[in-house]
């Protein structure tokens, strides 16, 4: 068991954003989170890694609780990759290095070097490693931030809306990208995503938040037209294309 | 082995280096020529002699006690201010913080006003040299420093309780800001003439102030100061890619704007309150090292704390000699350079090296 999160709840002076949820995931788990604006997604990771702090509940990694651990031992387990990130004006390498951090004591040795170079072999990079970070797409900057996330030598990946910036072909690299990791590393990673037709087709395991609170975790099973519907408020069809399964909105 | 791209990056970080080097360099032969300048006129071989401790009684004593003193607060004073103002603008996350963003200048020149006004540590000279003295710098210092020091402890105070986020931070700084210069004006308002000059005196920055005690405390507070700054390089730059991806990275942002904060803070109290305000320096040095070596603090640390030397050296001599033997407050010419050499680079944009 990589996480595993019981009861953990999160308000915001004014209103309670998470309630009671609880849900656990192992090494090669692919967990989508989905629900519509406002449900809560980005709330529940930062809460897994301690960015933001829940106000009941616990979050055990890798059965430690959280709350025990140092910011920096977190850090040594959980990779995150927030939804907007800032470009300031760093080379590629730079940026991925920086995964390096809670292992850096006082200067990179050659092997934060190493690892830093896998991660951008990893997601194809190599090429732009000395080009500045905000001269790259989108598409290429997602990978520069993902790479950092895995020099990180996470045993958890934690991606906020990874692809939904993205173009179509971006959209389809970076999740395939993910879900190599996930079964070539041995990681878990907890995914929030908006898009139903790349998390039907690609994760395992599903979380339906709505108002805060789980509508319905599992497997595949889940994720029905009807339990859809409900958290979207939006009738939709399952299908199949080539054998790709399909949520179409009616 | 040899990895092609870790070894790419390996030249590209010895450039940066090799920057730090050059910059040492200009420092150092900056330095000579300051040595040499000045109203008395000494040549190479008096200098020299006089480093070695065997010049002429006169050569001795302009070299060891006016000349070297100066040239050492100006270096250390600049690496001080510019090292600040480095690490303000990626604690605030503001590319205009420097050590006056936060009302330590105001609080200090505040100091100064009570001192001067109030207490009567002013007065005026009529001797041809200096018209204005100030009779008990001590007691102004002393005052300057108190002021600045109360101003960052409210600012910690009012920052800690908004949890330091930047705005907290640059807003109480705006408002302590006003605050003190109007506290500056009401003592000025009843204050006889020569006081007045002797306050304007005092806001003029002077590097000509130092002896060598001074020179010592600045030295010692700065360069702990540095190492404290270089052992947080890496937060530094975790925080510059957003507080979030800085908290997962296991860094603890509010301590280390609190601690940032404070050191810049300490610097800039120190500073202001023994040669006055020399304004620019801490704005201008770490941006012009931006542009020129990147944003990574493991070499912008360093490299700010250079340029600021040398900005600051170079200005002093140039404020030395340009309409010699009348000097010029520093603190007006480093703008009057800086500003130019800045707007130069902001026009050419940054160059990606």
């Amino acid at each position: 068991m990589i996480l595993s999160v019981n009861g953990l709840a999160f308000d915001y002076p004014s209103r309670s954003v998470l309630q009671n949820i609880s849900f656990s995931i192992c090494k090669g788990n692919f967990l989508a989170v989905l629900g519509v604006n406002g449900a809560g997604k980005s709330t529940l990771l930062k809460c897994i890694n301690g960015v933001l702090k829940p106000c009941a509940g616990t979050v055990l990694i890798q059965n430690d609780e959280a709350t025990q651990l140092t910011r920096r031992e977190i850090a040594k387990r959980i990779g995150y990759v927030p939804q907007r990130h800032e470009h300031f004006s760093t080379t590629v390498f730079d940026a991925v290095l920086l995964g390096r951090k809670p292992y850096i004591q006082w200067e990179a040795s050659r092997n934060d070097l190493e690892i830093a170079q896998k991660a951008l072999n990893m997601l194809e990079l190599e090429e732009y490693s000395l080009r500045y970070l905000n001269e790259l797409s989108g598409g290429e900057q997602q990978k520069v931030i993902i790479a950092r996330a895995l020099a990180q030598e996470p045993d958890l990946l934690l991606l906020d809306e990874p692809t939904s910036s993205l173009d179509l072909k971006n959209q389809l690299e970076v999740i395939r990208v993910i879900k190599r990791i996930i079964q070539t590393g041995h990681i878990g990673a907890v995914v929030s995503m908006h898009d139903l037709n790349l998390a039907i087709r690609f994760a395992d395991k599903f979380i339906l938040l709505s108002n805060g609170e789980i509508f319905a975790a599992g497997g595949l099973e889940v994720m029905t037209p009807e339990n859809i519907q409900r958290v979207y408020s939006t009738p939709v069809k399952i299908t199949e294309v080539e054998g790709i399964p399909v949520v179409v909105p009616v | 082995m040899v990895v092609p791209g870790i070894d790419n990056y390996q030249k590209y970080t010895g450039r940066k280096r090799l920057v730090l080097v050059l910059l040492a360099i200009l420092i150092l032969i900056s330095s000579a020529v300051a040595l040499n300048a000045g109203s008395m006129d000494l040549n190479l071989k008096q200098v020299i002699q006089a480093i070695m401790g065997q010049g002429s009684n006169v050569s001795d004593m302009v070299i060891w006690r006016i000349r070297l003193p100066r040239i050492l607060a100006a270096i250390i004073a600049g690496a001080g201010l510019s090292v600040a103002g480095c690490v303000m603008q990626n604690n605030l996350r503001n590319p205009l913080a420097s050590p006056s963003t936060l009302g330590i200048s105001n609080a200090a020149a505040f100091g100064a006003n009570l001192a001067i006004i109030v207490f009567g540590a002013g007065t005026i000279q009529s001797t041809s040299t200096d018209a204005v003295t100030i009779n008990n710098p001590y007691l102004v210092t002393l005052f300057a420093f108190a002021c600045s020091i109360l101003a960052t402890v409210v600012i910690l105070i009012l920052a800690g309780i908004r949890n330091f986020s930047p705005e907290a931070m640059v807003l109480s700084g705006v408002a302590l800001s006003s605050l003190f210069s109007a506290g500056t004006i009401l003592i000025q308002y009843f204050a006889q003439d020569f006081q007045i000059a002797a306050v304007v005196f005092w806001t003029f920055g002077d590097l000509g102030r130092t002896a060598w005690p001074e020179v010592t405390i600045l030295a010692i507070i700065i360069a702990l100061s540095f190492i404290y700054f270089m052992f947080r390089r890496w937060d530094y730059n975790a925080l510059d890619s957003g507080e979030e991806t800085a908290k997962s990275l296991g860094v603890n942002v509010e301590r280390l704007r609190q601690g940032g904060m404070l050191v810049s803070c300490l610097i800039a109290a120190v500073a202001v309150s023994f040669l006055g305000i020399i304004g620019f320096i801490g704005l201008v040095g770490p941006q012009i090292m931006r542009r020129i070596i990147g944003g990574d603090h493991r070499y912008l640390i360093p490299a700010s704390a250079l340029m600021g030397s040398l900005l600051l050296l170079v200005s002093d001599t140039l404020a030395r000699t340009m309409v010699a033997p009348v000097v010029l407050p520093v603190g007006a010419i480093t703008s009057f350079f800086g500003a130019p050499l800045f707007l130069y680079l902001l026009i050419r944009g940054y160059q990606k090296k």
